[in-house]
């Protein structure tokens, strides 16, 4: 990732013995940097390049597992120039403190506020146990009963090490997050989570200095599954330090600060709307981890929303599912339209339908993701596809009338396509902006 | 601290445009550094934003929860307009022209901008119009506008690249400010400010409207080609972008159907007002902090809770 195939080569022992199967150590060298060989095929590598090639080539923000939640790994700054490849983890707090109604009550929220969007299930991940009475009983106890009802990642916070220690000794092989190592436990917690192969949390004093002393002596210890909370909790102060973290993590891969980071929005707002707030600021700037106080499904739903945007490959269009999707309870005589499998077409037709209220049946076909007018253009909406996939998709069984409306965008197709649709099909031309589909199939009949 | 990130390095600067005449105009753009990057140089100006006031009255078109703030004056353009400035503070306002709509009420230009006239008058604070992006209608509309409220340097929106001549001109002539609309691409909205730039519409006259997505309904194109202008203004010394950019966060987001669902509707979304509050502030959140130096918003509570946002973000 950080070298070049001439910068690995100076490496290498160049003697072309070819045991690695490439026959120069030039090809050999090619291959690492484009990451499709594994330096320990060359069994002649001197041990100091081996390290250094270790280091360069490791990712400059650790991915990692929090649970069953993969945080990190990112290696832009912005969407465009690649893509954002984790989502960070909404995790809802919980303490010790809190009576068991009000923990029951988010554990029933958490559990009903998932949502199914283009075959992507959107949900919270996590649930973070904070110890305000240096309970670790009743830490377990609610961790166990979130653990069981929610199968959510765990994160447990509290000041003794002890009381983490119980944690650890009973949720180990969750693979919860352990919050926070600080100056005054960083040995002994650094070491229970080597132990225990669980991520942990540094949380510094709000200085940058303060997470590379605590990163740098967890790194020592040989903790390598780091997570950065800077102790910032001001707006201001926490998005320069998310900026100036990911910089120094991807421009000056700078090892100390190469690692997740948490955001405790709980801490940084005024109760759950401004919380939400900043979750949305850190989801699009560099947040790995955001705790919330709460869940309530107006509010986390809307961040999902936002998440899923973000998070979504630039390179690569979300897709609706080819197929026939029902809409308000259409019949045999409802109309029938067709569209492509762009995302946004199918939500923004889909939607005008469902408000027109008018039942139909809305016939998605697969054009990899494009547009209208650009599966058109790139013959991926051809009379022919769209006939294919009308005759095969079971309309045809589905209804008794014999008419099928298309975009207005792809008007120049039905000639062709009432060929391919044989005997008796009529094509209606839709209208060109979805906005006018109401309209539309008011004034529709068979 | 010991380690010193290199710093992003910054080579241009987004010019300053000021909107509305006399002591409540106001002037946006300014930045130096990416939005919110005060700590590596000048963002001399907040993000503002602007309230919406619809032209005719929208109660077939509006959830329950936009309704209630305006529920008084909804049917009285100019009321709203008063009630958005006195009591919930709003610095500029845009007038959407919905009542032009050819595939709606269809009302003729000459009524359409007498009302327009009323709002403006009714207010001291900066107005932004907003067409109905029909050409034609627009052209219309917009001439008749810009002339009526010669003095009040108003904003037009959308000017694209089928009506710039027009209203592009008709803005020149009465010395009105251009909002030049593009679909969401970083280099049409670039031909669009040469275009008007050829036509003599000044630097000091000229907003980006990139086109506004909703959340959940291609939000990451807006964010994105908002990053991607910034980067090639502030860092690509791009001359022709180094303009403001507004978000029409408000007419995106409540079309969306999840700001539309009833409590009754959608249970599994929670309170159905707070739920459409949310997305509209969300959504104007992430275009801040993409690039956005002007938001277009509609409830109250959102407009509250973005306004200490960017007061904290400061």
């Amino acid at each position: 990732m950080g070298l070049t195939g001439i910068q690995i080569f100076k490496l290498l022992p160049k003697t072309n013995c070819g045991e690695c199967g490439v026959p120069t150590c030039l090809a050999f060298a090619m291959n690492l940097a484009s990451g499709k060989a594994e330096l320990e095929k060359c069994p002649y590598v001197s041990e100091e390049a081996k390290e250094k090639l270790n280091t360069e080539s490791a990712p400059p923000i650790r991915p990692l597992m929090i649970g069953p939640v993969k945080v990190g790994g990112e290696t832009v700054l912005f969407r465009h120039e690649k893509t954002f490849v984790n989502p960070p983890g909404f995790a809802v707090l919980v303490s010790t403190g809190e009576d068991d109604a009000s923990i029951a009550g988010k554990i029933e929220r958490f559990k009903k506020s998932q949502y199914d969007r283009v075959g992507l299930k959107l949900k919270a991940d996590m649930f973070a146990i904070k110890d305000t009475t240096g309970d670790g009983a009743k830490m377990c106890a609610i961790a166990k009963s979130v653990s069981s009802e929610t199968g959510a990642a765990l994160i447990f916070i509290s000041d003794s090490v002890d009381v983490l220690t119980m944690a650890v000794d009973s949720f180990k092989e969750k693979k919860p997050l352990l919050h926070a190592a600080t100056p005054a436990n960083v040995e002994a917690l650094g070491n229970l989570a080597k132990a225990a192969n669980c991520p942990v949390a540094v949380k510094g004093d709000g200085s940058l200095d303060s997470v590379v002393a605590l990163t740098e002596k967890l790194t020592a210890l040989g903790v390598k599954d780091i997570v950065i909370d800077t102790g910032s909790r001001e707006l201001k102060k926490a998005f320069e330090e998310q900026v100036t973290i990911r910089r120094a993590a991807l421009k000056d891969r700078y090892r100390p600060l190469g690692f997740p980071t948490l955001i405790m929005a709980n801490e940084m707002a005024d109760g759950l709307m401004e919380e939400a707030l900043v979750a949305a600021t850190f989801v699009a700037k560099y947040g790995a981890v955001i705790v919330l106080s709460d869940i309530q499904p107006h509010v986390i739903f809307p961040l999902l929303l936002d998440r899923l945007n973000i998070y979504t490959d630039p390179q690569r269009p979300m897709t609706a599912e080819q197929g026939i999707y029902p809409i308000n309870n259409p019949d045999e005589n409802s109309p029938v339209l067709v569209t492509c499998n762009f995302s946004l077409t199918y939500f923004i037709v889909s939607g005008e339908i469902e408000s027109s209220r008018v039942p139909s049946w809305l016939c998605v076909q697969d054009t990899e993701g494009l547009s209208v007018m650009t599966a058109w253009a790139a013959g991926k909406f051809s009379g022919e596809s769209v006939g294919t996939f009308i005759n095969k998709c079971g309309i045809k069984d589905k209804v008794k009338h014999k008419n099928l409306i298309i975009p207005g965008y792809a008007a120049g197709i039905s000639g062709e396509l009432e060929e391919e649709l044989g005997a008796g099909w009529s094509i209606l031309v839709g209208p060109r902006e979805a906005s006018q589909i109401p309209k539309f199939l008011k004034n529709w009949k068979a | 601290m010991t380690f010193q990130p290199s710093k992003q390095v910054y080579s241009g600067k987004i010019r300053e445009v000021t909107l509305g005449a006399g002591s409540k105009a106001v002037t946006i753009g300014g930045k130096t550094v990416y939005s919110f990057h005060s700590f590596e140089g000048a963002m001399p100006n907040p993000p503002r934003i602007a309230m919406e006031v619809w032209d005719k009255d929208p109660s077939s078109e509006w959830p329950e929860a936009a309704k209630a703030p305006f529920s008084d004056v909804l049917g009285d353009p100019a009321a709203w307009a008063r009630k958005c400035v006195g009591e919930y503070g709003a610095e500029i306002l845009v007038i959407q022209t919905k009542s032009a709509d050819p595939n709606g009420d269809n009302r003729p230009a000459g009524e359409v901008a007498d009302v327009v006239k009323k709002i403006v008058d009714a207010v001291d604070v900066p107005v932004i119009v907003w067409g109905v992006a029909n050409h034609d209608k627009d052209v219309e509309v917009m001439r008749l506008v810009t002339e009526k409220c010669s003095g009040r340097r108003i904003g037009v929106s959308p000017v694209e690249e089928g009506d710039y001549k027009q209203i592009g001109a008709a803005c020149l002539g009465y010395k009105q400010v251009v909002f030049a609309s593009s679909p969401i691409d970083v280099n049409l909205a670039k031909q669009l400010n040469i275009l008007l730039g050829n036509l003599g519409v000044s630097t000091d006259d000229l907003i980006i409207d990139p086109t506004t997505g909703g959340l959940g309904y291609g939000l990451e194109y807006t964010h994105s080609v908002m990053e991607r202008i910034e980067q090639a203004a502030l860092t690509q010394e791009d001359d022709k972008l180094q303009q403001p950019i507004i978000a029409n966060v408000a007419n995106e987001t409540w079309k969306c159907k999840e700001a539309n669902l009833s409590d009754a509707d959608a249970p599994e979304l929670g309170d159905a007002a707070k739920r459409a509050v949310l997305m509209e502030a969300i959504t104007a959140v992430d275009l801040l902090v993409a690039g956005a130096d002007l938001v277009v918003m509609r409830h109250p509570e959102a407009v509250n809770l973005v306004r200490s946002y960017i007061s904290k973000m400061m």
